[in-house]
């Protein structure tokens, strides 16, 4: 302990300083500094942009997983969500524009009915999240595969589309600036005040913390958990809708989603199994992804290779991270 | 230790006996209503329940594997990844020459155990999280097997198909095999300083240590038992598909599938309580499944969101009972 305390006593300020900042931002800036050296376009507002851009719906994913992190659970349905997003867009509006809206309010209360499904059988049933929402995650997928039957079809309208693609132009500063990245700054400046500044955001830390503390303190566990997945599965339909803007309708736009979605979160010092975790950290953690598929790309590595770094970083980030935090505290 | 006699012993679930025994039920009542209903009385017979335990096989023995990480505390991600590079190393090396089984079964079992070790000491040593160690360490392993194999490669000879085809009266060596290493973890977990230990880290880790059990070695031996399991997958798949690819471990959705029924057979998922006979009856129920939606002629999609809904229904009919609070 004395150690511990002379540490801080003595610390220069830029330490202290640097204790306060979340690791993954230190990543990012490290991974992006080199993203910037292969490609110099990335350090120009507009690429700059474009990059917050494609790393959107990872972040608005994170954003929502972080409520089921923190709350002690995993949603792994968040993947088969964003497809049937996709595929039911493009099934419902059948390539007319008029239908956009309308069909983007039947998949969010699709996603709704989603969340309150996991959270039901979470709560009620006390059925591991884990299975849970690997449940969920067979039976979203399948149904996303009988709605399109097998393959899908059509195109998305281009107002559907332009929460991924729309760029506004003339912008002062940064010239171009992406609805995408104006959609991810309010999902997140949203998800941020729904966990750091509201009362139902300090219930998901109790929960997360010590649930049985949490229900003797008064604490409606049930509900927590409830709302804890519902935002999850919203902020899937989210990021769905925007990368419905990015590329084709395909069965497999939201594989992996999930598990990139709870690493992103753990890269931004969000705690596995509960009680602990940020917004900031797990839209970092989501942008220091991206920058690193970034980096694989521009080093012109093979397709499986760039797996195989992803990895190696992976562990790298989250095993220097616990170091960082044994030494520190 | 002096609570050693008060562990859970191996075949003795959260609810005593009560969930391998149901699931065990429930699966068999399941295969045969739907063999009856459908009137395919054939599938009642020998062949047909042989068939049903063959569809046991290649998920039963990861799964075995899979327990003992689990009741350690631990998880892995890694399993299908491992059970692809397991299947393409052991094909490749053979390249259809009788002389070359041994090497290639020794070589995937040594690959195999030093996997186990690497994800063990990630977690224990270097303390990441084991979510991410095995995301990580199967992520690797796929990157490095797909960039160097891009289809099936080198196949195995007559004789090493024996395994998956070959048997005594009747009885596969693949079913016999998943049968017999089931009895060795259920010792393994029941009888040994071994097994005691591994509950005892799965439940406290903090209070085993504090009781002088070197966690570290625990968690270590765990993961290098869970990935030998992987390793004699990938041998039994090469084996029924002649030969290798590095796609065999992700197709069959091993890494969720063999978590899924170890919870379902069970074993607490924050580790310390379970065994492998709820895991191989979780298995069981997985293959009866199979097997009905086949008889009944339910095609793919409806047999994906049928699965999934079934997979929630098993573990919540009787963790609804639990007054334990779950996330």
């Amino acid at each position: 302990m004395t150690v511990v305390l002379d540490d801080s006593k003595h610390a220069s300020p830029a330490a202290a300083f640097a204790r306060q900042i979340n690791f993954s931002v230190v990543v990012l800036a490290v991974l992006y500094g080199a993203v910037g050296l292969l490609q110099p376009s990335y350090l120009e507002p507009a690429g700059a942009m474009n990059f917050l851009r494609r790393a959107a719906p990872l972040a608005i994913l994170a954003s929502g997983q972080v409520f089921v992190l923190v709350s002690g659970g995993f949603d792994l349905s968040v993947g088969s969500l964003v497809t049937i997003t996709v595929i039911g867009g493009s099934m419902l509006t059948a390539n007319d524009p008029s239908k956009t809206w309308w069909a983007i309010g039947v998949l969010y209360a699709i996603g709704l009915v989603v969340g309150l499904i996991n959270g039901a059988i979470v709560a009620y049933l006390k059925t591991p999240s884990f299975i849970a929402t690997l449940g969920t995650l067979l039976s979203v997928n399948g149904a996303a595969m009988m709605w399109c039957g097998g393959a899908p079809r059509g195109y998305l309208p281009d107002n559907f589309r332009m929460f991924g693609r729309f760029m506004f132009h003339d912008v002062p500063v940064v010239k171009v600036f992406p609805l995408a990245v104006l959609v991810l700054a309010a999902v997140a400046a949203l998800a941020w005040w729904g966990l750091h500044g509201t009362v139902f955001g300090r219930r998901v830390f109790a929960v997360g913390d010590n649930p049985r503390a949490a229900r003797l303190a008064g604490v409606k566990v049930e509900t927590v958990r409830l709302g804890a997945f519902v935002i999850s599965a919203l902020s899937a339909v989210t990021a769905g809708v925007m990368l419905g803007g990015f590329g084709g309708v395909s069965v497999d736009v939201g594989l992996g989603l999930e598990l990139q979605a709870i690493a992103a979160c753990v890269v931004g010092g969000v705690q596995l199994m509960g009680g602990r975790g940020t917004v900031v950290g797990a839209v970092a953690g989501a942008l220091t992804l991206t920058a690193l598929f970034t980096l694989l790309t521009l080093l012109g590595l093979p397709q499986p290779l760039k797996e195989t770094a992803q990895g190696l970083i992976l562990i790298a980030a989250v095993a220097f991270g616990a170091w960082r935090r044994r030494r520190v505290g | 230790m002096s609570d050693a006699g008060a562990l859970p012993s191996p075949s003795v679930g959260r609810f005593g006996l009560a969930a391998p025994l149901l699931l065990f039920v429930g699966s068999v009542a399941l295969y045969v209503g739907v063999a009856l209903w459908t009137g395919q009385t054939k599938m009642l017979e020998a062949e047909g329940v042989v068939g049903l335990l063959q569809r046991m096989v290649a998920l039963g023995i990861v799964a075995i594997g899979q327990t003992f990480a689990i009741l350690a505390g631990s998880i892995d991600l890694s399993v299908a990844n491992l059970i692809s590079v397991g299947a393409v190393l052991a094909s490749y090396v053979m390249q259809g020459r009788p002389e070359m089984m041994l090497p290639a079964v020794a070589l995937v079992i040594i690959v195999s155990a030093a996997v186990g070790v690497l994800n063990g000491a990630l977690i224990a040593w270097l303390q990441v999280n084991a979510f991410i160690a095995t995301l990580g360490v199967g992520l690797i392993l796929q990157g490095l097997l797909s960039a160097s194999f891009t289809n099936f490669a080198g196949s195995v000879p007559k004789e090493f198909q024996a395994l998956a085809y070959g048997g005594w009266g009747g009885a596969p060596f693949s079913v016999i095999g998943l049968f017999v290493l089931a009895a060795l973890a259920s010792v393994v977990l029941g009888a040994t300083k071994f097994g005691a230990h591994l509950y005892a880290v799965g439940g406290n880790v903090e209070g085993a240590r504090l009781a002088g059990i070197r966690t570290d070695f625990v968690t270590i031996g765990a993961h290098v038992a869970c990935s030998l399991t992987a390793g004699v997958t990938g041998l039994y798949l090469a084996s029924r598909l002649r030969s290798g690819a590095p796609w065999v471990g992700r197709d069959g959705v091993y890494d969720l599938e063999s978590i899924a029924v170890v919870v379902i057979g069970g074993t607490l998922l924050a580790g310390g309580r379970g065994g492998v006979w709820g895991t191989l009856a979780g298995v069981l129920l997985f293959a009866s499944l199979d097997a009905a939606f086949n008889m009944l002629g339910v095609s793919a999609y409806p047999k994906l969101v049928l699965r999934g809904a079934i997979v929630v229904a098993a573990v919540a009919v009787y963790a609804v009972r639990s007054r334990d609070l779950v996330a």
